[in-house]
């Protein structure tokens, strides 16, 4: 047998997720390994951009790295509107209820400036174990011996055993998928974010969002400004510039043939954000992520031998109507983990670290927050499609008219509800209808003209940073059945685009023509879109390759 | 000879190990800056000294980097010597904070200067049996970005074994790859040898050892453990940099000898004889430096600008004739 290096702990991914889980290890004195397959923690990581810290929550970024929110985070984000849109007819509605619930403080963040500020915490709390972060070390499978798992394997270190592996690794997980505790089968399972940021000075955004230096806001946007595609946009002030992305379920981006940039520049361009723009606009940087829908996909168990899941790698992000939530969950259970394998090492039984988390994750609430019972005993019936086509008519009918008037400020409330959310269907009701419905009977039309012009899409390639290696993605059926979706969905591919990953191609076979699909990995932001989509092996860039987010 | 078997200490690794602490010393050379945007040649073509920067010879660090990646991977103490003008302190300083350095030594006074390599290697190899340990690794680079000779190194350790005081240094060139056994006292080395097909040799030799590195040299740490320390020690040469550099700059009034890791000899420390080192020590007489004429181009270039629309068009249709396709 060859004798490997070996850590008590190895942590596999730098973002708040790994970097919790790291530093509650170190606190407990556990020699722990942090690698991340960024050239610098951050460079790969793309969010919509606000963080939570719950009040109920076990683990809060800045009660494990003091001076989080002023070494790390952009403003801070009191106020949160919701603006339902139908044409040019917006009614907005104030969610500071919901926004506050359970809330202590919610920061926008920029995720290269966030990760990197922890890794180099994270660097100095882990180096005293005896470990420490590496940085540019992609962990590319699971190692086993006699069918345990009990290390890892990377592109560019030896393998290396641990007693136990946090596999913090994002959406993609490769180590959540080679354990067989997650795939990328369905596209209901996943929501994919386009998110352009856009420089605007501090004194500009004091003054057209009518906040101070030290305060910030969100606006979420819903309705029919986006082709019918379930799904929303979002507006967050960092500190001199704005996050401004948008959010479809992918089934619906897939089944619409929609172009993710397109859906992204028709919120972009909408009068109402004439009033923030006001005609300038300078986008630093566009990126994308898929973001797994907990309510499907938060594994229930998201543990094997060794190897706990933690954040996005286990699905634990919560999506919910207006709430989402994702970088507080991956705190709380790297802190959990962390302190199960502590617990279970300090009872003689580190083979118990993966059961105590799971029960932790429950006993913590953290589960029913991901997957809510309410949902799960709604979902059936309320996104069948008779409830929908009742749903809908009732809307458009005089009587709905009538019930959206009456119940205008019973309305606003509901959006404030915990409870309701948790119930709240995935369907084309509620992310369009019920909004478009509300804007046309109850909002006001804006008349701005907003004349920004988004970059096109080979520009904002063209402006990202790529170190490009050997591609990484390789489509296992070319057809267009299997795999033209991607040519769509994927946010730096189109039709009829040459510059991007996906293209569809007539070729000429036995006198006859065919649809297919051709690749080119080189603008790949990395975001495993085809890999639900299309049908690929996908896996990720060696450490330090592929494209290197400056904002993220 | 050096009794290896008295120097064997505990790895810093904690693994019980027993290692040397070796003793490494990497020279290095200032050399123009060739790079574009830094280098600047009069109308006849000669290379204007006043104009372009002094930086360390790009070879030398590919041989600091095969040092410092023998100090993680086994311990020791990197040096980094020169010799040359007061001036080179700098030089040091660029390859301690690009690279990594323990301590700096720098050979410098008038009787140095306009020194060939045969009187270069006989100063610097004075300067290494100056040093108050014997080395157990030299490095040196693959020639220097102006000289181009490739001499220097392979002259001094010739000079080092006319010393007797001195142990009789292996010289292994072209070196692309390299492990050191500790425990055998042994160096293992992959060369890079050239020919019609380029082929990698692979070399034992007793330490000590002189090594220079091919430009092809890559470190190479596949352990965590050993990335980490990389990791420390730069961070730490970085701020020993840093903290010479307050001595370097020019608005203070401390002198760079006033820092404890960097030390300057001339030749008389060195007891060295004026006759034998720099301009009158070097038997080489350069007859003549011929700038190299600028290839005549065989194609002829027509300048367009893009806002001249005609211009353009007579592009399109240079261009077209190439296109393949519709």
């Amino acid at each position: 047998m060859t004798e490997h290096e070996h850590y008590e702990a190895v942590v596999v991914g730098a973002g708040p997720g790994g970097a919790a889980a790291a530093a509650t290890l170190a606190q407990h004195g556990v020699e722990t390994l942090v690698l991340e397959r960024g050239a610098d923690a951050g460079s790969k990581n793309v969010s919509g951009g606000l963080i939570y810290a719950e009040e109920s929550a076990p683990y809060t970024i800045d009660q494990l790295f003091p001076g989080f929110r002023e070494g790390a985070a952009e403003r801070p984000v009191d106020e949160y509107y919701i603006h339902n849109i139908a044409g040019e007819k917006v009614e907005t509605f104030d969610l500071h209820d919901i926004h506050h619930h359970d809330t202590e403080w919610c920061d926008a963040v920029l995720r290269r400036k966030m990760d990197s500020w922890l890794a180099e915490r994270v660097h100095e709390m882990t180096r005293e174990t005896g470990g420490g972060l590496l940085t540019g070390v992609r962990a590319n499978g699971l190692l086993r011996e006699g069918g345990k798992i009990v290390g890892v394997t990377f592109d560019e270190l030896d393998p290396i055993t641990a007693d136990v592996i946090i596999a913090a690794d994002g959406v993609n997980s490769e180590l959540a998928r080679d354990a067989g505790l997650m795939d990328w089968e369905e596209p209901e399972d996943w929501f994919q974010g386009v998110k352009a940021v856009v420089d605007m000075p501090p004194e500009a955004i004091n003054e057209r969002f009518d906040v101070a230096d030290d305060e910030g806001v969100a606006h979420l946007f819903s309705g029919d400004l986006f082709e019918g595609v379930r799904g929303g946009g979002f507006l967050y002030t960092n500190e001199d510039s704005l996050s401004i992305g948008t959010v479809f379920h992918l089934d619906s981006l897939s089944v619409e043939r929609a172009e993710p940039h397109e859906l992204l520049d028709s919120l972009l361009t909408h009068p109402l954000l004439a009033q923030w723009f006001q005609g300038e606009y300078h986008e630093r940087e566009y990126a994308a992520k898929l973001v797994p829908d907990s309510k499907k996909v938060a594994h229930p168990s998201p543990h094997r031998g060794r190897l706990l899941l933690v954040g996005d790698a286990a699905g634990q992000m919560q999506a919910q109507g207006p709430i989402i939530k994702g970088m507080n969950h991956a705190v709380t259970a790297g802190g959990l983990a962390a302190e199960a394998f502590a617990e279970a090492k300090s009872r003689g039984n580190e083979e118990a670290a993966g059961t105590l988390y799971q029960q932790k994750l429950e006993s913590e609430g953290v589960m029913d927050q991901l997957r809510p019972t309410r949902y799960r005993a709604t979902r059936f019936l309320s996104e069948s499609d008779a409830v929908n086509s009742i749903g809908s008519s009732l809307l458009d009918s005089a009587v709905g008219t009538a019930g959206i008037k009456l119940f205008d400020g019973l309305l606003e409330k509901s959006f404030n509800s915990p409870f309701v959310l948790g119930m709240i269907p995935d369907t084309k009701l509620s992310y369009v209808t019920v909004p478009t419905r509300i804007a046309e009977v109850l909002g006001d039309p804006v008349y701005d003209e907003n004349d920004v012009e988004p970059p096109a899409l080979d520009d904002r390639i063209g402006d990202l940073t790529y170190d490009v290696d050997d591609p990484h993605i390789e489509v296992l059926d070319n057809s267009f059945e299997a795999s033209g979706t991607a040519v769509t969905a994927c946010p730096v591919s189109a039709k009829d685009f040459g510059g991007g990953c996906y293209r569809e191609e007539t070729v000429e076979t036995n006198g006859h023509e065919e649809k297919k699909v051709s690749l080119d990995t080189q603008p790949c932001v990395e975001c495993g879109t085809c890999a639900v989509v299309a049908d690929t092996h996908w896996e990720h860039p060696s450490g330090g390759k592929g494209v290197e987010f400056k904002q993220g | 000879m050096i009794d290896y078997e008295t120097l064997r200490t505990p790895c810093p690794c904690n693994t019980g190990r027993v290692v040397i602490e070796m003793r490494m010393v990497v020279l290095t050379k200032g050399v123009p800056d060739f790079r574009e945007g830094k280098v600047s040649f009069d109308e006849d073509g000669h290379l204007e000294r006043g104009k372009t920067p002094t930086v360390m010879n790009p070879n030398d660090k590919t041989a600091l980097r095969a040092a410092l990646q023998s100090k993680v991977k086994h311990g020791g103490t990197v040096s980094l010597m020169s010799m040359g003008p007061p001036g080179y302190a700098e030089i040091l300083q660029e390859g301690m904070d690009d690279v990594y350095a323990d301590d700096l030594y720098l050979l410098s006074d008038r009787e140095m200067g306009a020194a060939d390599t045969w009187a270069t290697a006989m100063t610097v190899s004075t300067g290494l049996e100056h040093l108050d340990e014997t080395p157990d690794l030299i490095f040196a680079g693959f020639k220097t970005a102006d000289g181009e000779t490739g001499h220097t190194g392979p002259q001094t350790k010739w000079c080092l074994d006319i010393n007797d005081a001195m142990p009789d240094y292996p010289l292994i060139t072209h070196v692309v790859a390299l492990d050191v056994d500790e425990e055998a006292g042994t160096v293992r080395a992959k060369r890079l040898v050239e020919g019609d097909v380029s082929e990698i040799e692979t070399i034992e030799a007793d330490l000590p050892a002189f090594i220079v590195t091919d430009p092809e040299f890559e470190a190479n740490y596949r352990r965590a453990e050993h990335r980490l320390r990389h990791k420390d020690f730069r961070d730490e040469t970085q701020q020993r940099a840093a903290e010479f550099g307050e001595y370097l700059a020019d608005d203070t009034d401390k002198e760079p000898t006033e820092y404890e890791d960097f030390h300057m000899w001339n030749h008389e420390v060195l007891n060295l004889d004026p006759d034998y080192i720099g301009l009158d020590g070097s038997p080489t007489i350069v007859a003549g430096v011929d700038p190299i004429p600028k290839a005549p181009s065989e194609r002829e270039a027509t300048m367009i600008q893009p806002d001249d629309d005609e211009g353009m068009e007579e592009v399109f249709e240079e261009l077209n004739q190439y296109a393949v396709g519709d």
